[in-house]
């Protein structure tokens, strides 16, 4: 067979005319491109063949290999798990004295709590545990409930007002709701609580307010408004207002009463992870 | 409109034209003189290095890897004898790579590549692999007449020549491992299979790319795929001494019968002795050219035949364009080292290595960052006083373990606390770096705006200060 070869560029053509004198060149592809093609339509066909591919209407064809992706994930995930099971081991055998007195383990604890903290008690605390109205600020050295190592793991075993049995239970009752106190007394004990912190306005109401706090709040409160933590009661006279320092703050809380809730943790998470959060927001800078 | 029509042509009428050229196959004859003994000199002390470096010792303490060059990626640093390179440090390396460039440029500018012709790895394993070829194929003419041998002769040779090759190039790759872990724990694993899997990998790399470069691909690595040939036609001058065959005295060239005349005809006697040398198939006669290595291999080639026909050596020699010029005229040129460029190298090597060595002087062997928490910003007490806390890095760069005093210098009543340390000092481990917790808290009535934290080494008496930002609540 005669090839038809371009004057021009000495190249083949494909034989086609256009247009009288119109041709197309015909210019192979080089070899070692094509050599590379069939040999990803080779390899394409082995990793099918061995690699789950083709979806199908109840699932996809899951390869002789047996491979997935999950399966890959959740082995690693475990042999991560295996490779600090020791340690893990370590923070619920040991009290947690000795481990914040063991460098490695309490470096280890702190690092696990503060990824719980993440995921379990940023929603409510804040990523920071700066808290907000009604979560209580962690970093700072008022506590309701107790501010050392262990008051810290108790309560965030059992949670507050939880439906585990072991929970911290009192509450603050509903003074004017349950019609405890008058409005009018409920504004003077407010003003007292005030002045305990110097934010009191009406000097003659805190007066008045100091023998309603005295028969109504001591009991839980203190004499000196000190708070109590067996009570989950607190201090009333420091700048700390979990629900606000305001006048109608102080009055809301007398009114309608206060009872914050926290899960009890210990029924959600395993025992490592509750005691690395115990360390992790002892860590934080307020803890006693 | 009418278009001239064209016929179809037959054939090709004009030649093709392919800007491809096919390797010629160079067979390399042994040469003899002062250059190839001095090849195979340095081959020996290069190889020496390459195989020898990771065995060397170095104390750095207990726990501290005890390899003397060691490139350990796993940590994430590098320690080169007394050195050790962190990541943020690799401005050091940067430094070093540009002394190594400034060097490659002077010694160009004085006598051309002699990174090329003499310690190039390429030029090494190149040069070793034609050796082992020559060893068991013969030399040059051996063969030659190899190629048109019976197939199983044919076969036996080079089946022997690519396995010492293969040989060869996986002690290569096994050597490099070397650089990247601890030698002697290295080497018995390798051996019972029970090393990692990236060393495998690597090894098996290095052992292709050998064979591949040295034995295979040989001096079309260097006149393909390396840039250095291109940028050092840059750095040579008319004053460079470079392999030269020296024209003047070369030409008019032709066969000479003994006992003939040398009048009105040049030394060469076109015996084309440089050329069955040269390890890249050129003539050496036909001027600086990009493929020649000066490798100085032609010199020794000529040097032998010289005497031969009763004339002087140094026909071809390391010479300077400048001298050739006078030397053609009759006259003589003192080598000028002292010039723009040999001096503008020298100078800038004097001021990349003085910043180096005052870089490395002055280099702290403690480093500290303090990161405030931006969550929370800050932290009001029950007593009204306002907390912020900081993340102090530490990084401790000496093979001891120290104790670091953490002292607040400014606000001078604010009260520092930093977590679980109680004993007023920050203990780091060995070359390590360790994270504190840091709290400092004033009063509400403070002003500042800023901590002032002075971090102490009370053995080697290094200190260093940090101020970092302190925020408080706005009103």
């Amino acid at each position: 067979m005669k090839r038809d070869v371009d004057e021009h560029t000495g190249v083949e053509t494909t034989g086609h005319v256009w247009d009288d004198d119109l041709r197309e060149l015909n210019n192979p592809l080089p070899r070692w491109w094509l050599t590379v093609f069939y040999a990803c339509i080779a390899w394409a066909i082995a990793y099918w063949v061995l690699y789950p591919a083709w979806p199908g209407i109840h699932g996809y064809t899951s390869g002789l290999l047996g491979y997935s992706s999950r399966q890959s994930v959740t082995s690693a995930v475990a042999e991560g798990a295996a490779a600090r099971a020791d340690l893990r081991q370590s923070l619920v055998s040991k009290p947690l004295a000795e481990i914040k007195a063991n460098e490695t383990l309490y470096r280890f604890a702190t690092a696990t709590g503060a990824s719980v903290f993440a995921n379990n008690c940023a929603p409510c605390h804040g990523r920071g545990a700066q808290g907000s109205q009604g979560y209580p600020n962690l970093n700072d050295d008022d506590w309701l409930w107790g501010g050392t190592l262990d008051e810290i793991y108790r309560t965030i075993q059992f949670g507050i007002r939880s439906d585990h049995p072991d929970t911290h239970t009192t509450d603050m009752p509903r003074f004017g709701a349950d019609k405890l106190l008058e409005p009018k007394q409920i504004d003077d004990a407010a003003e007292f609580v005030l002045s305990l912190s110097g934010r009191s306005s009406d000097e003659v109401a805190a007066a008045r307010g100091k023998q309603i706090f005295a028969d109504n709040c001591a009991g839980c409160h203190g004499d000196m408004a000190l708070g109590n933590k067996d009570m989950g009661a607190p201090s009333l006279a420091d700048q700390i207002w979990l629900y606000g320092g305001q006048k109608a703050d102080v009055r809301a809380s007398i009114h309608g009463g206060r009872g914050g809730k926290m899960p009890a943790w210990t029924t959600r998470l395993n025992e490592s992870s509750v005691r690395a959060l115990a360390l992790y927001v002892a860590s934080l800078g307020g803890s006693k | 409109m009418l278009m001239k029509p064209t016929t179809p042509v037959t054939d090709l009428e004009k030649p093709k034209v392919s800007l491809f050229a096919p390797r010629r196959k160079i067979y390399p004859k042994l040469a003899h003189g002062n250059y190839r003994r001095l090849k195979w000199i340095l081959m020996a002390f290069t190889l020496g290095i390459y195989y020898s470096v990771p065995w060397l010792r170095w104390d750095r303490g207990a726990e501290m890897p005890g390899q003397a060059v060691l490139l350990d990626m796993a940590q994430e640093r590098f320690f080169l004898f007394g050195l050790e390179i962190w990541p943020q440090e690799f401005y050091y390396v940067t430094g070093l790579l540009i002394l190594a460039s400034l060097g490659l440029f002077l010694v160009t500018a004085l006598a051309g590549r002699v990174w090329c012709g003499y310690f190039c790895p390429q030029t090494v394993w190149t040069d070793l692999m034609i050796a082992v070829e020559r060893f068991w194929e013969g030399d040059r003419n051996a063969r030659l007449r190899l190629d048109s041998a019976p197939l199983v002769k044919r076969l036996l040779k080079r089946s022997l020549t690519h396995a010492s090759w293969l040989v060869i190039a996986l002690l290569t790759g096994g050597a490099f491992v070397f650089y990247f872990a601890d030698a002697p724990t290295l080497l018995p694993q390798l051996i019972t299979g029970s090393a990692p899997n990236e060393a495998y990998i690597f090894v098996g790399i290095f052992t292709f790319t050998t064979y591949l470069l040295g034995g295979i691909a040989r001096e079309q690595v260097c006149t393909y795929m390396c840039p250095w040939p291109r940028i050092q036609g840059a750095l040579v001058d008319q004053d460079t001494f470079l392999v030269t065959y020296r024209n003047y005295r070369g030409e008019p060239r032709g066969p000479h019968h003994k006992g003939a005349s040398w009048e009105g005809r040049g030394d060469c006697v076109d015996c084309r002795a440089c050329v069955a040398v040269c390890p890249t198939g050129i003539d050496i006669r036909d001027g600086a050219q990009l493929e020649c290595l000066q490798c100085a291999l032609c010199i020794d080639a000529c040097n032998e035949i010289m005497p031969r026909v009763g004339r002087p050596t140094g026909l071809i020699a390391y010479d300077t364009i400048a001298n050739q010029k006078a030397a053609g005229g009759g006259g003589v040129t003192m080598p000028r080292l002292l010039r723009p460029r040999t001096i503008l190298y020298s100078s800038l090597i004097a001021i990349a290595g003085s910043i180096m060595l005052i870089a490395l002087l002055l280099r702290n062997d403690f480093e500290v960052t303090v990161l405030p928490d931006r969550n929370p910003l800050f932290v009001r007490l029950s007593n009204g006083d306002v907390r912020n806390g900081y993340t102090l890095k530490i990084l401790n760069k000496q093979y001891r373990t120290r104790h670091f005093a953490l002292t607040l210098r400014n606000p001078e009543e604010g009260r520092l606390s930093v977590d679980n340390q109680n004993t007023g000092y920050l203990r780091v481990p060995p070359d390590i770096l360790r994270e504190f917790k840091v709290y400092v808290a004033v009063s509400k009535n403070a002003q500042n705006d800023a901590v002032i934290l002075d971090i102490h080494d009370p053995v080697s008496g290094a200190s260093v200060t940090h101020v970092a930002s302190f925020r408080r609540p706005q009103g």
